[in-house]
């Protein structure tokens, strides 16, 4: 192992730290505010891709595509709420985690009825094409720096939105006393819609995205979903700052440590034992880390509930 | 309990009993095998109703158990090791173990830290079951039916049935032996307000996790019986969606019953077998896409049918085991 493949297992890290942090981000912002379970976040995920796929090949330009899928997911989001979270709000836990499984498997099998099963392809697009030389002799796709831009500058607005705005204040106000901003005259519900919204727009964001350097299928937001559970929790629910935090750790652990674990164990215990346990240790690390960020901090590390 | 349960329970289990030779009589083993599937996830549901309807505890990774469980048969099986006696302790203590640990950790949480973390545990361990190459990776492998050697032989179907619907029974005595002892008390009473129980006295987090451990084991117990049925074993097994649907058949049958969830999970398993033949019946080709019906109908049974199917029998008292 050469400190070359080091830097670089460390920027796919960074990357796939920042793209986690577009997927949870939403969810952060729903779970904290909103203080509901929504298994559909990964739906939307996978229905941006879907429709960038689409509008991509309509377009054939891969802006275009974005901004005619951002609201497209808007709508769907509104809808889903409108429907079927808006009357969940109420219950509990429970009753919010199967009506969104339900969700779960009604999108999953709805794209496969409307774009069929095979999964639909999405080409980089050529002004994002290619590579560039970061450090001497180390080449590293463009298309990965820019999803890294994409996370920084969407990090940068979900700052200025909630520290420096007024819906960002009612979003703040939402999340420590809904029941108080709503005695202020806040319009809760509105402002539930609209964080859902936001929500909607940085999932189908973040699945648009993901779109070129994976497979657009049905149930590609699943993993998404779960990985994004494990930066919420280790972030501390409703916090974005947890959530930029959390995501580049676990996509640091998670990249580097599939690729060193194994031979870092090599030098200790044989080769072959290392080439099973490396594997299966690596899939665990960051479970085994947030178990360890839960067992010193149970709220995560931000557990202040506004931004 | 009313009569009237008291009899659908009656009737439901002698028609249980009556499905080998009825299925051998219609010449269809194929029923066996369905009912056998209804069994085992009726033990699972009855399991996680324990802890998620009378404790309260909203654990989204109940399919862990379940691969456990199966893990016990396969792994067993796969060194050449068949003997049940040997497996299904491993199958419960193994199950018990890994629901100690994630316990411990989860129900220091709450809300809807438990359900993500339960959730997030259960995918561990379904990555950690595709990066075992040994035990058969993503692909799975075959495992052998247990052998109780000079008591019964499982390699006949009807022993296995036999075998599954004892521990079905078992498992609803058991549920009903703790709900109703000061154990069952304590971790229902934590449900509706822990704080005062632990006011009154009752460490109830040391409660909450036995309770935790027991269904674990029993859910452990209906992996064994699922490797065996299967002969097969595969990390799908703790896939979350099966966590899910384990849920929903608890749901369909009424959480917080005893033995609701055994109806949902057959009422669950009927509909995942018939619905996509009578959607082909009426469309070729819509039978695969029955689920696109089936979400929509989950999202309405959560609105408005939260007693599930044991509520919807007549009933005079409402606070009935």
């Amino acid at each position: 192992m050469t400190w070359l493949l080091f830097v670089e297992q460390t920027l796919n890290g960074i990357q796939f730290g920042v793209f986690l942090f577009l997927v949870s981000a939403g969810l952060t912002l729903v779970l904290g505010i909103m203080n509901v379970v929504n298994l559909a976040h990964g739906s939307l995920f996978m229905l941006g891709a879907y429709l960038g796929a689409t509008f991509l090949a309509w377009t054939d330009n891969f802006v275009l595509a974005i901004i005619l899928m951002v609201p497209a997911i808007l709508i769907i989001g509104i809808l889903v709420e409108l429907i079927v979270l808006r009357n969940m709000y109420d219950r509990d836990h429970m009753d919010q985690v199967l009506a969104t499984f339900g969700l779960i498997l009604f999108f999953n099998q709805a794209v496969i009825l409307v774009w069929g099963p095979e999964s639909q392809g999405m080409n980089i697009p050529a002004f994002l094409d290619g590579s560039i030389e970061i450090l001497p002799d180390a080449p590293y796709p463009i298309f990965r720096v820019a999803i890294i831009a994409a996370g920084i500058a969407t990090a940068i607005f979900l700052f200025w939105l909630i520290t420096r705005t007024k819906m960002g204040m009612l979003i703040r106000a939402g999340a420590s006393n809904g029941q108080m901003a709503r005695a202020l005259g806040v319009n809760i519900r509105l402002l539930f819609t609209v964080v859902f919204g936001l929500g909607a727009i940085l999932a189908g964001f973040a699945g648009l995205m993901s779109g070129p350097i994976s497979s657009v299928e049905s149930g590609m937001g699943e993993d998404m979903l779960i990985l994004a559970f494990v930066v919420i929790v280790i972030g501390g629910i409703g916090s974005v700052r947890g959530a930029v935090v959390a995501s580049i750790l676990i996509g640091i652990v998670e990249t580097v440590g599939r690729s060193i674990l194994p031979f870092l164990m090599g030098k200790y215990i044989s080769e072959d034992a290392a080439q099973t346990a490396g594997p299966a240790l690596a899939s665990m690390l960051m479970y085994i880390l947030m178990v360890l960020v839960l067992f010193f901090k149970p709220q995560g590390l931000f557990p202040a509930r506004t931004g | 309990m009313t009569r009237l349960k008291l009899a659908v329970i009656i009737v439901a289990f002698v028609a249980l009993a009556l499905v080998p030779p009825v299925a051998h009589l219609i010449d269809e083993p194929y029923y066996l095998s369905l009912f056998a599937r209804i069994m085992v996830f009726a033990i699972a549901a009855v399991s996680l109703d324990l802890i998620l309807g009378y404790g309260g505890m909203i654990s989204f990774g109940h399919a862990a158990y379940l691969g456990t469980g199966a893990y016990a048969v396969a792994v067993f099986s796969f060194y050449g090791i068949d003997n049940g006696w040997l497996q299904l302790p491993m199958a419960i203590i193994a199950s018990a173990l890994v629901a100690l640990v994630i316990g411990a950790i989860c129900l220091r949480t709450s809300g809807i830290y438990f359900i993500m973390i339960t959730l997030a545990f259960t995918q561990m361990l379904y990555f950690l079951g595709i990066s075992l190459e040994v035990y058969g990776g993503d692909d799975g492998m075959d495992a052998n039916r247990s052998e109780f050697v000079s008591w019964f032989d499982l390699t006949e179907d009807i022993n296995l049935y036999y075998l599954i619907l004892a521990f079905l029974i078992l498992s609803v005595y058991i549920g009903y032996r703790l709900i109703n002892s000061r154990f069952g008390m304590v971790i229902r009473g934590s449900k509706s307000n822990d704080l005062r129980m632990q006011a009154i006295g009752f460490p109830t987090f040391r409660y909450k996790l036995m309770g935790f451990v027991i269904a674990g084991a029993m859910c452990g117990v209906a992996g064994f019986l699922l490797a065996n049925l299967t002969e097969f074993l595969t990390p799908e097994y703790m896939h979350w969606f099966r966590s899910g649907e384990i849920m929903i058949m608890t749901l369909m049958g009424g959480m917080g019953t005893l033995f609701g969830p055994m109806f949902g999970a057959a009422a669950f398993i009927l509909l995942e077998e018939w619905i996509p033949e009578l959607l082909e019946l009426i469309h070729q080709g819509w039978g695969e896409h029955w689920w696109v019906a089936f979400g929509p109908v989950l999202v309405i049974l959560v609105l408005f049918a939260k007693r599930g199917l044991w509520g919807l029998i007549p009933d005079r008292s409402r606070n009935d085991g």
